[in-house]
């Protein structure tokens, strides 16, 4: 009886994530080894410190995070960078406040508190800045798109020249993981692009990978201390199943039966 | 019941017993006379009452920070998972629960059809039981589009045309549901009320369900009447509760790995997106749990005659125990049966399955064909088989398995055990 | 049964009840913890405020941790009245400078420690605030010289981060 419970917990999980990778993966993306995949998975600090420094170099320019503030970048889990320079950064930024006295609305340097500010005032401005296509926000981006990190990853990776005979409208590039393969977003990474502070070799998929750890740390910004409560309470709960399943089998052995 | 005549030792609790016999309930509860032979299947009834509970507990939790307002719906949730102390917990606790909670309650159901649990004289207890289930539909339906995601706004958008398809009022019906001309902000906030309240009913029918239960008893595997209380049964307290609380250890094992190791896989990555009335998703799919009955709805070629197969589908599990004639409760003893069981167990699966995928093509032919047999089963096959299945004899009780020379039969028992 | 049986089962049953108990424990931590103050609201706890425009005579209310602080730029009049009244007349005694660290400045949360309501400003009979809720009288330091309130006006924790900045908290 037990063995077909666990057989049939065992079918119900594969049947689960068989389906899920089954639509996750019509082309097959580029698969890295995420730091932060399994059961002790964490993320590498020295990657999120590059990968802001990829986002707010590069990405912030049209894709808000909205979700986001300046203090989760000196949190515990996330990229930790120190409070003094967590507040440094937000002070880099210029940030609407008010209204005042006079009832007007005032710009002053960001602070901890502040979200991180929008490349552009809403969605309609956005939209008109990019040839009518929403950069989309990148608050929860990883968690957005099935396949996660690998398709992050595999887009920004997956440029290349048309097939002969495609004719691409204006704006319009190609990229080989892309729904449909035209994307509005033109080829974002260059080797070198950035110069990184801690002087890593900034190559096109060093920054790919910063920046897609960066983006699942944003969508998930409890992975780490989610992944240490599991461990934890998977071994609890194993040694009460274990004291429970003896004290019932005591019990069950005041009658003649099978338990 | 056995247990009237109960009397608590101390005279408070006399004194209280009399004026609310709250005392004589729980003797009654602990002292149950539960047949001894209930195997593993028999716990889902404890698991599902976990998970009901477990529901209603992070759901208040999560009223607390939740705004039901379709500007700040989506943002809110973020912020239960972002900001919120244990939020990100809590929230998936209550996103997984939702699976394992229907995980949990088809295996419950299925473990019925198995044993005839749903027959005379359990009818009540049965439809308590459907009835049950089509609220948790409802609910977990208007639980998903909370969150105000691309899945939850079209999935509602999807669900409430349903009702279109009434003739001559649906339009009426369609647009009274979403309080507007499409799925909109008043949509959201009746959905947050109901969503608050329908667990509450539906903890109230699980009241009653489990006193439908106490009436007649327990069934069991082998599906004969027993005596109670008997050498046949044993106290509720403690047998049962530490059978039922070692089964659930087990359940929960499973859920703390989708909760901490995998929480959205059972989710949809589009519902990460923030709801957008102008744009659909590319594939709209509901939760894995209401699969089958999509498959069955996308099957019928015509609007309206789909939407009534598919609640037809839940009204033929109503009437079941008058569908089905055979007087033997357990599969145990009715060899036919046991394979048409295993036949709809598997016609179910495939229906999920046809439900995920697209409405076309061999998915929709399979679909069919696996909704055609599913009421053939119930309307065809079920009365047929009670009044032509050869079975196996009965034995006369639980202890004393083995009555009439029937040497098959223990080995039947011993097999039913070992599975 | 041997001797040592019993006392293994009532061990077993002991741990199984402990262990249990841990974990029930465990397990409603998070649903009381979710109602404490959360990171976006801990991140408002402090707050810096310009006082440059405030004159001399004038108060200037803030919000502070979702309730008013008073931040009032005091007159030579009101400061020697302040520092003048004796020990032995007040209700809750508290020196003057102990209250306005730079006695033109007087910063306190604007709460009457009464019942909670908002006192008015420049009223009641001491020249400095007055409770309408239910007559409490405040100085000009904004101590309790009347009224059922037991205690002088709160001051929270604040500093002067530049001559014409005040960070709260």
């Amino acid at each position: 009886m037990k063995k077909i419970i666990t057989i049939t917990y065992l079918i119900f999980l594969l049947s689960i994530g068989g389906y899920q990778v089954k639509a996750a993966e019509k082309t097959d993306l580029l698969k890295i080894d995420w730091s932060f995949k399994g059961l002790f998975g964490k993320f590498d600090r020295g990657s999120l410190q590059r990968g802001y420094q990829v986002y707010s170099e590069v990405c912030a320019g049209c894709h808000s995070m909205k979700y986001l503030s300046y203090r989760n970048l000196s949190e515990k889990g996330g990229p930790e960078f120190s409070f003094e320079q967590a507040k440094a950064i937000a002070a880099s930024f210029e940030v609407t406040d008010g209204p005042n006295a006079d009832g007007e609305m005032f710009a002053r340097a960001g602070k901890l508190s502040d979200k991180f500010i929008m490349p552009y005032e809403n969605e309609r401005a956005a939209q008109a800045a990019n040839g009518g296509a929403y950069p989309p926000d990148m608050s929860v981006l990883a968690k957005a798109r099935s396949g996660g990190a690998d398709y992050l990853y595999s887009i920004l990776l997956g440029y290349e020249a048309p097939p002969s005979g495609t004719i691409l409208d204006e704006g319009v590039y190609y990229n080989k993981y892309m729904y449909g393969n035209n994307i509005k977003m033109a080829k974002p990474l260059e080797d070198g692009l950035v110069e990184y502070s801690d002087g890593t070799t900034a190559s096109e998929e060093q920054m790919a990978k910063d920046v897609v750890t960066f983006l699942m740390w944003a969508a998930e910004p409890h992975l780490e201390s989610r992944h240490q409560m599991g461990f934890k309470v998977i071994v609890y709960l194993i040694i009460l199943t274990i004291l429970v399943y003896f004290s019932m089998k005591k019990i069950w052995s005041r009658i003649e039966s099978e338990v | 019941m056995s247990d009237h005549d109960y009397q608590p030792t101390s005279k408070l609790g006399k004194w209280f017993n009399d004026r609310l016999p709250l005392l004589t309930l729980s003797n009654h509860l602990s002292e149950y006379p539960t047949p001894k032979n209930l195997n593993y299947w028999w716990t889902f009834g404890g698991i599902l009452t976990f998970c009901l509970i477990a529901q209603i507990v992070t759901g208040i939790a999560l009223a607390m920070h939740y705004i039901a307002d379709s500007d700040l719906a989506f943002a809110s949730v973020e912020h239960i998972m972002r900001d919120v102390n244990y939020g990100w917990l809590i929230r998936y606790v209550h996103a997984n629960g939702a699976s394992m909670f229907f995980l949990a309650v088809y295996i419950h159901i299925f473990r019925a059809l198995y044993y005839g649990s749903y027959k005379s004289p359990r009818e009540v207890i049965w439809i308590i039981g459907m009835i049950i289930y089509l609220l948790m539909m409802m609910t977990a339906f208007m639980g998903y589009v909370l969150p105000w995601g691309q899945m939850s706004f079209w999935g509602a958008t999807v669900i409430t045309n349903l009702f279109s398809a009434v003739p001559f009022v649906g339009e009426g019906i369609v647009s009274w549901l979403w309080g507007g001309f499409a799925v909109d902000n008043p949509t959201l906030t009746r959905f947050y009320a109901l969503h608050y309240l329908l667990p509450f009913l539906i903890l109230g029918l699980v009241v009653l369900h489990i006193w439908a239960l106490h009436v007649p008893g327990n069934n069991n595997p082998i599906g004969i009447d027993i005596k109670k209380p008997s050498k046949d049964t044993v106290p509720f307290h403690p047998y049962i509760v530490i059978k039922d609380g070692f089964a659930l250890l087990m359940f929960i094992i499973v859920f703390a790995f989708f909760v901490f190791y995998s929480p959205n896989i059972l989710g949809h990555a589009d519902n990460y997106i923030e709801a957008n009335p102008m744009v659909t998703p590319a594939h709209i799919v509901p939760e894995w749990y209401l699969l089958p009955f999509y498959a069955i709805l996308r099957s019928v070629p015509d609007k309206l005659f789909g939407v009534i197969a598919m609640f037809a589908s839940i009204f033929v599990l109503v009437i079941l125990p008058w569908l089905d004639t055979s007087k033997i409760r357990s599969a145990v003893f009715r060899p036919l049966y046991r394979q048409f069981y295993w036949i709809l167990f598997i016609d179910v699966l495939i229906l999920g399955y046809m439900g995920a995928m697209p409405a076309e093509g061999l998915y929709l032919l399979v679909a069919r064909v696996a909704t055609a047999y599913y009421f053939i089963h119930f309307l065809i096959i079920m009365p047929i088989l009670g009044r032509k299945e050869k079975t196996i004899p009965l034995p006369l009780s639980i202890t004393e398995p083995i009555i009439g020379g029937s040497p098959d039969l223990a080995n039947i028992i011993k097999k039913k055990s070992l599975n | 049964m041997s001797d040592k049986k019993p006392k293994r089962r009532e061990f077993l049953f002991t741990a199984s009840y402990a262990v249990g108990a841990v974990g029930v424990a465990a397990v409603i931590w998070p649903l009381i913890d979710q109602m404490n103050p959360d990171a976006s609201v801990k991140a408002l706890a402090s707050t810096e405020v310009d006082v440059s425009s405030v004159k001399p005579g004038n108060t200037i209310t803030v919000l502070w941790r979702g309730k008013p602080v008073f931040i009032r730029r005091r007159t030579q009049d009101e400061i020697t009245e302040a520092k003048l009244v004796k020990m032995e007349d007040l209700k809750h005694p508290e020196k003057d400078e102990d209250r306005a660290k730079n006695p033109e400045w007087l910063v306190m949360l604007g709460i009457c420690t009464h019942l909670g309501c908002v006192p008015l400003n420049d009223k009641g009979d001491y020249d400095g605030w007055f409770c309408p809720c239910h007559g409490s009288h405040y100085d000009t330091s904004g101590r309790i010289r009347k009224g059922p309130a037991p205690t002088n006006m709160e001051v929270p924790k604040y500093e002067f981060v530049n001559a014409n900045t005040i960070k709260i908290g």
